[in-house]
């Protein structure tokens, strides 16, 4: 009985560790070739438009950043590793 | 084809390493100073093409420059350096005289009327082609915007480049006037 009983248990374990391994191929290959497509150099115009920068005016960016840590009294705030310590 | 991406990215090909070192050797040791840029050996064909003008008007093929040296430029008007590219390789051209040297570019936007604001902007005199169904640039596999390549008298790809800085005309001139001096003879393709 106990026998029959772990014999069980093995092909659950065996089936649900398969579905893991198939789950995670079919991801992969979703990541890898289905849903990632390069846009190729010629057909960037639109991701070349200001607006699609994250800084469209760096001028402004910089502003804003000097801006930012002064009132937080942290060097690198925004984003640069480090600050907190008030040390600017 | 695989060629031509192992030109972009700058790998020699097997056959061309040894003569390369050889190459590097002798201008070692014979030449001294001056911008240089590596050409690449003749073997590599440069995938022909026929393509409208940008401001309409008839076809303009690549085998019609044979027996020039050309420089095939990629461009669009969203592309930055391309404000730089346009009116040096104009000056450029007008300096070398287009009798050995022609510059052909080919605009790349989705309509031809963004083109043609931009060359409002910075005109050139050299022949400027639309690609409407991009496919030129798949043929000669471009890596980015802009992108170049410097085909000689023959029809060979000797030298590809992507991305321009003003710093870059320079070694540009200098493989320009290289690759004249070896095919002395304007307009030696016709006479065949």
């Amino acid at each position: 009985m106990r026998t029959r009983l772990q014999s069980v248990k093995n092909t659950r374990r065996w089936r649900s560790s398969g579905l893991v391994i198939l789950a995670t191929l079919l991801l992969s290959a979703c990541g890898d070739w289905a849903l990632i497509e390069q846009v190729p150099p010629w057909e960037r115009g639109q991701l070349a438009r200001p607006e699609m920068a994250w800084d469209p005016d760096p001028m402004q960016a910089a502003l804003r950043q000097h801006i930012y840590f002064s009132k937080e009294a942290t060097a690198g705030a925004a984003s640069a590793g480090g600050g907190g310590c008030g040390c600017n | 084809m695989k060629q031509i991406q192992a030109m972009i990215q700058g790998k020699p090909c097997r056959r061309s390493v040894m003569r390369a070192m050889l190459e590097l050797l002798l201008v070692g040791v014979l030449l001294a100073g001056g911008p240089r840029t590596t050409l690449a050996e003749a073997s590599v064909m440069a995938p022909m093409f026929s393509l409208p003008a940008l401001q309409g008007g008839e076809a303009v093929s690549l085998e019609q420059f044979r027996g020039k040296v050309v420089y095939l430029d990629f461009w669009a008007s969203w592309c930055g350096p391309c404000r730089q590219s346009l009116p040096m390789l104009d000056a450029l051209r007008a300096e070398i005289g287009n009798d050995r040297f022609e510059v052909v570019a080919i605009n790349l936007d989705e309509k031809p009327e963004q083109g043609l604001a931009f060359l409002a902007q910075f005109p050139v005199r050299y022949p400027v082609l639309f690609d409407a169904p991009k496919q030129t640039p798949r043929d000669y596999q471009l890596q980015g915007m802009p992108s170049a390549f410097l085909i000689d008298a023959q029809g060979y790809i000797r030298l590809a480049h992507t991305g321009f800085k003003p710093a870059d005309i320079e070694p540009l001139r200098a493989a320009v006037l290289q690759l004249i001096a070896t095919h002395p003879t304007p307009g030696a393709q016709h006479a065949n």
